[in-house]
């Protein structure tokens, strides 16, 4: 490693550590109804889009209130997005003249912006009119990042809150998560990025003709405001096929750096935010720690591999001291793709700046493992969160059973029936990645797309199923996923890995809100120290371990083994 | 129920326009003011014709240009209306083939530590509008024997459209490809 690779990983931690707390105090402000700065220009805003709405902001939910009106919201947002893209051909601000999407692509594209995945199987300057990426799909980047916010501070409330009944309003969470957050950040950095050279205008095609004579033809469109809410919403839809590597979307180091703290800056807040909300800032500064252990550990190992390259190119002549280069931009090199390939999949975002599919074995393996240790490493916005308190449910539990204690969270005894319920919502994520790879691995339909052969080809599956599940939305992008068995399988994937992930998860929050809150004593499991840290980190990986190994040893592992022994397939 | 089902379809209709319409009007008003050029997509025009965008690569073929890096956009690469990386893996027989075919088509001076990884490897955009600074300076010999320049005055070249790093760590040294060309292209006949 090059000490300008730490610097860059570092430089980026840092700027993440530094925004932490400022953004996790802003964040419980707006939740628990306290004053902000930004009231004056989105409290009158508030009440307007209450009185069109019905909503009575004084009346709360309770967990299944809660869960429905999320539900129904969802679904409503699915069948629209669904109507969108199967009309656009009739919609205005279409310019390129692109033809009624397909039903089953336009299933798969409405539950993968719905579900926070964006998982892309079209190439979207060949695919979406301006209108389906402006309206349809930017909508959905809003509030299905609102969502995952509201739920995570509804579960933090159910913590937080003492022998209650209700977690909060849905509606009221969802409009203050986007017009306190979500907005005014995607607004300020979409001017960022148009001041790099991101485009912001509705025109056709543009057709050059090169100094050499040639014709070349630039699509053009709406990608600055996307491009924002893409990143800070961890949704990582890019409006062109090659995401964030495409210059228009991407065009500088300094739009890279902006774009990779936009995803991770709210999932880390939101630490802060837990702590500050249960009164014991200490827990989330654990919890935040135990992320960034994680978060490190993948930064260094991928930057490593991908700078070491692969001896079989470098055999045939090319430079070593290089790194592997191809599906790399020159302007970002080794180092930024690799940071940034971690920081999209730890971060449930799926934006990428470099194709995973051309990394190295080692190198893709971390994109693959952030993934299936179920998106906790920082996160999707909310989504990382609520996680991660599964995660810690299942921690303490473990450590009550160490010292042979009921064990407690934050003073809230954890009973069999919650840890049930959070061992349900992790086995779906299993059962969804794992029974979707080995559907696809052992059928025709399956294997028929795949781009590589070998180990490669078995991890391109299982990368497809675990992004959808993961509701990550990155992928081994030489599969050719645009096919009915793909286009059905994983929209049935992240539709699960999203919403029965969920329903356990809220009720949970609903079992914990009723609960007293015991007294803190010499027997209680403290959650606000190294030791808590470790133990959380140690339970994320042995879940991990147990449960993927085995599919990452026969796809990654057995192939940087291939590798160094010069195999091809 | 019933309540939750209107409620949620008025809040849609009230966000939409707040998020679909407002949101990317004020982004586009604010870039055709502030970053019109840009937000247009930074197009290079020459006599009233579009020749390009400096963000965006193209390919060059003549042996008095540098040559950018091979493309897998589209059927012919440089395709700015279909952006594509290969995708293909490291263990892949085809990227082993099509790299050991540009190497043995590498016509430059080969650096000693080997060839510049980016002169033989596709991007992730397929749109690579930079190629980094060695894979420059192997290109330079050729591109001043083409245009009958001496090396230096080449070198010269490159080095004043190399950019660093932002704040000295993040990205990489870069050389734009098309920007350098037209810089090649445009200047004043050598003194014979």
């Amino acid at each position: 490693m090059t000490l300008l690779a730490i610097l860059k990983i570092v430089g980026f931690f840092l700027l993440i550590l530094a925004v932490t707390k400022p953004l996790g105090l802003y964040m419980r402000r707006v939740f628990s109804g306290e004053k902000t700065f930004f009231d004056p220009i989105a409290r009158p805003l508030e009440r307007l889009i209450y009185r069109i709405g019905g909503v009575d902001q004084r009346k709360e939910h309770d967990w299944k209130q809660y869960t429905i009106a999320m539900l129904v919201f969802n679904v409503i947002g699915l069948l629209l997005l669904y109507a969108i893209q199967r009309l656009q051909h009739l919609l205005p601000l279409n310019p390129d003249k692109m033809g009624a999407v397909a039903p089953d692509l336009s299933w798969n594209t409405a539950v993968s912006f719905v579900a926070n995945t964006n998982w892309q199987a079209y190439a979207g300057e060949a695919t979406m009119s301006h209108f389906t990426q402006m309206v349809g799909l930017t909508f959905q980047n809003f509030v299905s990042a609102a969502t995952g916010i509201a739920l995570a501070i509804a579960l933090i409330r159910g913590i937080a809150r003492v022998s209650g009944k209700t977690i909060g309003n849905f509606w009221v969470d969802l409009v203050r998560s986007t017009l306190w957050i979500l907005l005014p950040i995607a607004m300020i950095s979409a001017i960022a990025l148009m001041s790099q050279g991101v485009v912001q205008n509705f025109r056709p095609t543009v057709e050059a003709t090169t100094i050499e004579g040639a014709t070349q033809k630039i699509a053009q469109g709406p990608v600055a405001s996307q491009e924002a809410i893409k990143e800070l919403g961890t949704n990582g839809g890019g409006f062109f096929n090659a995401n964030s590597a495409h210059p228009y979307e991407n065009p500088t180091p300094f739009t890279n750096l902006l774009e990779m703290f936009l995803i991770l800056a709210i999932g880390a807040g939101l630490c802060y935010t837990l702590g500050s909300m249960v009164g014991k800032t200490r827990h989330g500064w654990a919890v935040f720690a135990a992320m960034s252990l994680l978060f490190l550990a993948g930064a260094f190992i991928a930057s490593g591999a991908e700078q070491a390259g692969n001896p079989i190119h470098h055999r045939l002549g090319v430079a070593a001291s290089d790194g592997n280069m191809e599906g790399k931009e020159v302007r970002f090199g080794i180092g930024d793709s690799s940071l940034f390939a971690v920081v999209t999949t730890a971060a449930s975002c799926g934006a990428v700046n470099s194709m995973h599919d051309s990394f190295t074995p080692i190198g893709g393996s971390v994109t693959l493992l952030n993934i299936m240790l179920g998106e906790v490493i920082f996160g999707g916005v909310g989504a990382g969160m609520y996680g991660m308190i599964l995660f810690i449910i299942l921690a303490v539990f473990i450590a009550g059973l160490m010292v042979g204690r009921t064990p407690e969270y934050l003073g809230k005894k954890i009973e069999a029936h919650d840890v049930k319920l959070a061992m349900l919502a992790v086995l779906i994520l299993c059962f969804c990645i794992l029974m979707g790879s080995a559907a696809a691995a052992i059928s025709t339909a399956g294997t028929a797309a795949l781009n590589n052969a070998g180990p490669h080809g078995l991890s391109e599956m299982t990368y497809a199923f675990t992004s959808a599940t993961g509701n990550n939305g990155s992928a081994f992008a030489g599969l050719s996923a645009n096919t009915r068995f793909y286009n059905i399988g994983l929209g049935l994937a992240m539709f699960f890995g999203r919403f029965l992930m969920i329903i356990p998860l809220m009720a949970i929050a609903g079992s914990l809100v009723t609960k007293k809150k015991a007294i803190e004593g010499a027997g209680t499991f403290p959650v606000d120290g190294p030791l808590f840290t470790v133990l959380l980190v140690g339970v994320i990986l042995i879940v991990g371990a147990l449960t993927y190994f085995p599919v990452l040893s026969l796809g990654p592992y057995v192939e940087h083994f291939l590798m160094h022994a010069g195999k091809l397939f | 129920m019933k309540e939750h089902v209107l409620t949620a379809i008025r809040l849609t209709i009230a966000l939409m326009v707040l998020l679909c319409v407002v949101y990317p009007a004020v982004v586009w008003g604010i870039g055709q003011v502030a970053f019109r050029d840009k937000a247009n997509g930074s197009l290079i025009v020459r006599n009233g014709k579009v020749i390009g965008s400096s963000l965006i690569g193209q390919s060059f073929v003549s042996e008095r240009f540098f040559h950018s890096r091979p493309s897998a956009a589209g059927s012919d690469g440089y395709d700015a209306a279909a952006s594509s990386g290969s995708n293909l893996g490291p263990t892949s027989q085809k990227l082993h083939d099509r790299i050991a075919q540009s190497v043995a088509g590498y016509k430059e001076r080969r650096p000693a530590g080997g060839i510049p990884a980016d002169a033989v490897t596709t991007s992730g955009s397929g749109l690579d509008p930079h190629i980094s600074p060695s894979n420059a300076l192997a290109q330079a010999a050729r591109v001043a024997r083409a245009n009958g320049m001496r090396a230096e005055e080449v070198q010269q070249m490159i080095n004043s459209h190399t950019e660093g790093r932002f704040l000295g760590v993040f990205g990489e040294p870069r050389v734009n490809v098309l920007e350098l060309n037209l810089a090649l292209a445009g200047r004043a006949p050598a003194a014979p």
